[in-house]
């Protein structure tokens, strides 16, 4: 067991292996390992996150924060352990009582339970704004083009970029463009939202208008997050709980109160020493 | 032989120059949709993860871009029909600059779509886009913007290749300046084609350059 006790808000401690994950867990890892070559980037990972709750992953660079979320929107897979979802696992299906490996099928329903925001935004360049935002409604979950245009247009206020709706990504500043992102996201109506550093590659002076609108949506809907930010008086804010990687573990976890005024690891420390 | 210059050969010549010019655009716009198309399909089969698609394409490509042009329109027209269908000079002309030329446009299709920033993939992803969607909508339009000036000169190649389809009797400006010229013991056929091929290439080219120049301010 890799994972300190905790049972602050967010996050609960896997204490029980092998049996059904508990009704309000959203995202459980179960001893997850990934490596790339020779390299062990998790190791035995053990989380889970409750359904709305905010969940910030602080640690140094290359502590395995982002490969997190990519194992999460299976943009990379797990070498050892399982993913579940909504009691859903998501690269692993059920089958004769035993557990394999999912096909394509599966991993692609539970993974629309996932939206995931970039960094370096990822908008459709040869899309406009508003069809950056309804190209997936229409073409995943079947909605007519007006009721997904009228829905793309309410998050697109949401995000207020409602003047920029004809616009082409390349025309919007980074900012407006993350804004996109975010609302390109929420219109697939994921039950977790995946956040990596989405304000780190902006000018300085557009991170705040992203803050903003994440701490919204963070207060108005009931969405479950993953954050992973270099913001702490943005991760404070929001979360109900952080956890501290480092080298692929979690070194400690806890209330944001708890873990930004009074740790308990020096690692934590020193971590934040450098980014507060 | 008269080598001196005669407006009356060339009065004479127009008729046919005309009917000429028709043919070898007619074939130079339906070679270059076949060999757009065909290079598509070729260069998504080289994507594909069975390596039974992609072993015999990656085949049957090299072995077309490494032999001539010429050849493969003789195999097309003379020896072909004897197992398949016959075409018509005009059609195996086409079909032969379209296959031909569909080898080196699928490269340039392979080009475009690993240019694509891997993060429109992983964007395609996390939307849960079907396959065949994030094809269509997300990585071949971006794909193909940035090859177009590649695809158009390879058009402008295709033009100057295209006399070759004369020579299995199709009748393009070249195939008509060969039949008059012979029929009239005249020259000044050859020379109304040369010049009727650089004033459509010429143009055609600074048109290239000029989506060249644009791609590059707007990306
Ligand atoms: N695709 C990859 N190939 C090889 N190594 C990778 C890859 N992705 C991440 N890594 C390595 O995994 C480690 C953790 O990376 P990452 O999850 O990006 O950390 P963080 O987001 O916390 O900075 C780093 O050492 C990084 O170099
Ligand atoms: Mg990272």
């Amino acid at each position: 067991m890799q994972t300190p006790p905790t049972n602050d808000g967010g996050t609960n401690d896997s204490g029980t292996n092998g049996t059904r994950a508990n009704g309000s867990e959203l995202v459980r890892f179960d001893k997850v390992t990934k490596r790339f070559g020779g390299t062990t980037v998790l190791d035995r990972l053990d989380f889970s996150v409750s359904t709305g709750k905010h969940v910030t992953l602080i640690g140094p660079s290359g502590s395995g924060k982002t490969t997190i979320l990519r194992l999460l929107m299976t943009l990379v897979r797990p070498d050892e352990g399982t993913i579940r979802v909504d009691g859903d696992y998501l690269t692993h299906e059920e089958r004769g009582g035993q557990l394999v490996k999912a096909g394509d099928r599966h991993v692609r329903e539970v993974r629309k339970k996932i939206g995931m925001v970039f960094q370096h935004f990822n908008l459709f360049p040869n899309m406009k704004v508003l069809r950056n935002v309804t190209e997936a409604p229409v073409h995943v979950l079947g909605l007519d083009k007006d009721e997904a245009e009228q829905r793309g247009r309410e998050l697109i206020e949401l995000v207020g970029l409602t003047e920029q709706l004809d616009k082409y990504p390349s025309q919007l500043s980074g900012g407006q463009q993350q804004r996109v992102a975010i609302a390109r996201a929420l219109a697939m109506r994921p039950q977790v939202l995946l956040l990596d550093e989405v304000t780190s590659a902006l000018d300085p002076e557009l991170v705040a208008g992203v803050l903003d609108v994440l701490r919204d949506i963070a207060t108005t809907t009931d969405i479950t997050m993953l954050v992973v930010t270099h913001e702490m008086n943005f991760a404070r804010d929001i979360s109900d709980a952080v956890l501290m990687f480092d080298q692929g573990r979690i070194v400690e976890s806890g209330s944001p109160d708890k873990m930004f005024s009074d740790p308990e690891h020096d690692r934590t420390r020193e971590f934040l020493s450098t980014v507060l | 032989m008269n080598l001196d210059w005669n407006w009356d050969v060339v009065g004479d010549f127009m008729p046919v120059f005309w009917e000429g010019v028709a043919i070898t655009l007619r074939a130079l716009f339906l070679g270059s949709l076949t060999a757009f198309a065909l290079g598509l399909v070729w260069a998504l089969a080289l994507r594909s993860p069975y390596a039974w698609v992609r072993w015999p394409v990656t085949a049957f490509t090299e072995f077309v871009r490494n032999t001539p042009l010429l050849v493969q329109l003789f195999f097309l027209y003379y020896v072909l029909p004897e197992w398949g269908p016959s075409m018509s000079a005009l059609t195996t002309g086409i079909v032969g600059l379209g296959l031909h030329y569909s080898t080196y446009t699928a490269e340039v299709y392979r080009a475009g779509i690993d240019g694509v920033p891997v993060g429109q993939w992983e964007a395609a992803t996390a939307l849960s886009l079907p396959r065949g969607r994030t094809w269509l909508a997300v990585i071949l339009p971006q794909a193909i913007r940035r090859v177009l000036p590649a695809l158009g000169n390879y058009v402008i190649a295709m033009l100057k290749d295209s006399p070759m389809i004369a020579v299995i009797g199709a009748l393009d400006m070249f195939g008509e300046a060969r039949n008059f010229s012979n029929e009239t013991f005249t020259t000044e056929a050859y020379t109304i084609v040369g010049l009727a091929f650089l004033v459509i290439a010429y143009p055609a080219s600074l048109l290239i350059r000029f989506l060249e120049r644009r791609l590059v301010l707007t990306s």
